[in-house]
């Protein structure tokens, strides 16, 4: 009797043992899809042109899109991103992502007074993305950039917040 | 009428579960529990029936893709029979299953009814508050308009925030590097999968533990839960002044719910449904993103906080309170249950309320967003400029040009981000003004490089006109000479 009980006791065990193994064997490709959206080796970055430099006039300000690097066909209107170009004098730009450094609102440029503003909480920025008021931790996020055949182009692919602003260099504050 | 229950006795012989059926009709609560105010907990339940069906029905045309979703809702609202009133019914019932979820919640706290044995109906009850906000919230962003994209923004950038782990959580939320189609599955599957299913199995095991723990008796100042009594004082007045919950106790919630219901539908037909607002298009960048009802204490909170409480307040906050939450039964699991012996407790509830409302209140209002269109679509009060000099005049202008009215208001209108500046020259001198110009300070940027010398000069002398008739504006004591009364000054006529 008590050899049965744990003979039968023993082939629990193994049930339960096989289908341990069975759900790590399973975990390893559920894990391995929910995670392939973290990004691996920078790969969600790359070039993109903002368009010919005289759409950029020195000494202004635009507003400028490009087509996100990494999207889906049924993105639509979502994989177009815009962001402001500054041009300092002709050689030198400074591209700005859009999105405030507090909580990403989409920052809007006021050329009477060389400002950029956010419309959520009120942050503040002068024309060269140093903080100026509010609550911001930082000035804007800015994009890498290079000038390629007369085009503009940036380094861009993700949405900059304070840890993924991995291709965007920070810039100093103005005291 | 034989013939009937013949039909239902042979089923019960197979299905079983007649028994259990009428064990939970007919056992008995105490007399004093069917009140009136033991009628929330139902009808929220009610509401998430509600949503079951109303939400099956959506997603029989909503396109969960971010190409799509916003065209689709369209669709809902204009051109399927009575889709804008399916889609106001969900979006109503959304907001009236939180609000009944919150009043359940409080009139179980001040009832005591979280105490022994109690504790875990409490327990998988905050599971079930926080499951109907992530309902609301992912709700929220499947009305994928430009509220809902720029507030994934605010979802990312809070993330973001998340030391050493920030990027590849960020990542995890869109679905990708940014906000696209893969951020509005994942929220698909939360809304439509996920938080459901998770939703209706506690509900499941909160209304067991219901019948088999009874529920709440109504509290007697003075009568204590002792974990050694108090099962046996909870048999002895079920037995002694117990009725059976059907039909005794029931109508109450039948009627109840069946109002809640009622004015579910009502204002779906009157008010319509929500939005969707703009098309999630981000590079329309004029946008003012606003969260919807009950999160707009949240909207309220990250604007009031001081920036350095910010991060950890946003990160540590939320895993505070609900470890609070969590720990309320077991803090307290024995003692007084009335609130009219629990001054703390209803204290407690009054502060949260008022903290609440006051937030909610102020995030209706956002004095903290700047006008955008203050500076250009906002005219200078007449008076202002009646009596005025040229240069004076002229500093109008640059304070209209330079965007100061995005901030600051005049004659009531403008933004309110910054004092208002009817008065302002009776609180600072000329100098001052000249000083917060150009340097700025508190939330206010420095001018000092986008004016020139001229403009603030003009800007300055507008400014010390501003301040009410017969009132002395401010003066350095250096000054000498000054007058009592301004009677000079053009602001008098």
């Amino acid at each position: 009797m008590t050899e049965n009980v744990s003979r039968r006791a023993a082939l629990l065990k193994l049930g339960v043992l096989l289908n341990a193994l069975v759900a790590v064997i399973l975990a390893i490709p559920v894990v391995g899809y929910l995670f392939s959206a973290v990004e691996r080796k920078h790969r969600y970055t790359g070039w993109v042109s903002l368009g010919p430099l005289a759409e950029f006039p020195a000494g202004q300000t635009r507003l400028a899109k490009f087509t996100n690097p990494q999207r889906r066909p049924w993105d639509g209107k979502t994989a177009d991103i815009p962001c402001w170009v500054r041009n300092i004098d002709t050689q030198t730009f400074q591209v700005f992502a859009i999105n405030c450094t507090h909580l990403g609102c989409p920052v809007r440029w006021f050329p009477q007074s060389q400002l950029f503003m956010c419309p959520c909480h009120g942050g503040v920025y002068y024309a060269d993305g140093a903080r100026a008021a509010g609550p911001p931790p930082r000035g804007l996020f800015q994009y890498r950039y290079r000038i390629q055949k007369g085009q503009l182009m940036i380094k861009a692919g993700e949405l900059p917040t304070l840890a993924t602003c991995g291709a965007i260099e920070p810039i100093g504050e103005k005291s | 009428m034989k013939r009937l229950q013949k039909i239902f006795e042979w089923l019960d012989q197979r299905l079983k579960i007649g028994a259990a059926v009428r064990e939970a009709m007919y056992h008995r609560v105490p007399r004093s529990s069917g009140s009136w105010f033991y009628v929330f907990g139902s009808s929220a339940f009610l509401l998430l029936l509600l949503q079951v069906v109303t939400g099956i029905l959506l997603a029989l045309v909503y396109v969960p893709s971010a190409s799509q979703a916003w065209n689709s809702l369209q669709v809902l609202n204009h051109d399927i029979t009575l889709g804008w009133y399916l889609r106001a019914v969900h979006g109503w019932g959304s907001n009236f299953m939180v609000a009944l979820v919150l009043i359940h919640m409080m009139q179980v706290f001040l009832f005591g009814a979280y105490k022994y044995p109690r504790e875990f109906n409490w327990v998988t009850g905050v599971f079930l508050l926080l499951f109907t906000l992530g309902m609301a919230f992912t709700g929220q962003v499947l009305r994928f308009d430009q509220d809902a994209y720029w507030g994934l923004g605010i979802g990312a950038s809070i993330t973001g925030r998340v030391p050493l782990i920030g990027a590849p959580l960020v990542h995890l939320l869109l679905g990708g590097p940014i906000i696209a189609s893969d951020t509005l599955s994942r929220f698909f599957d939360l809304h439509v999968f996920i938080i459901p299913a998770l939703l209706l199995g506690l509900v499941g095991i909160h209304l067991l533990m219901v019948l088999k723990l009874g529920i709440n008796e109504w509290p007697m100042p003075g009568r204590l839960v002792r974990r050694e009594t108090y099962l046996k004082e909870y048999e002895d007045l079920v037995q002694r002044d117990g009725v059976p919950f059907v039909p005794d106790a029931i109508w109450k919630d039948m009627v109840f719910g069946a109002m809640i219901l009622g004015s579910v539908l009502v204002c779906a037909a009157v008010f319509g449904p929500f939005g969707p607002r703009g098309v999630p298009d981000p590079t329309i960048i004029q946008a003012a993103p606003r969260p919807d009802f009950f999160f707009l204490w949240i909207f309220a909170l990250l604007a009031l906080l001081p920036p350095y409480m910010e991060t950890p307040l946003i990160l540590i906050g939320p895993i505070v309170v609900i470890a609070l939450l969590l720990l309320v039964p077991f803090l307290s699991g024995e003692g007084e249950k009335s609130w009219r012996r629990r001054p703390v407790s209803v204290l407690t509830v009054l502060v949260v309320a008022v903290t609440l409302g006051a937030l909610t209140r102020f995030g209706q209002e956002a004095p903290w967003s700047p006008v955008m269109n203050g500076w250009s679509g906002l005219p200078v009060p007449a008076q202002y400029l009646k009596g005025r000099s040229a240069l004076q005049r002229q500093g109008a202008i640059v304070f209209q040009e330079k965007q100061c009215r995005n901030c600051h208001s005049l004659g009531g209108e403008g933004g309110k981000r910054g004092p208002a500046l009817d008065s302002v020259a009776t609180r600072l001198t000329p100098d001052e003004l000249i000083r917060q110009v150009l340097q700025g300070g508190g939330n206010m940027p420095a001018y000092g490089h986008n004016l020139s010398p001229a403009e603030v000069t003009a800007l300055v002398s507008f400014l010390d006109t501003l301040h009410p008739p017969g009132v002395r504006p401010a003066r350095d004591f250096a000054e000498k000479g000054l007058p009592l009364l301004d009677t000079g000054h053009p602001a008098k006529h």
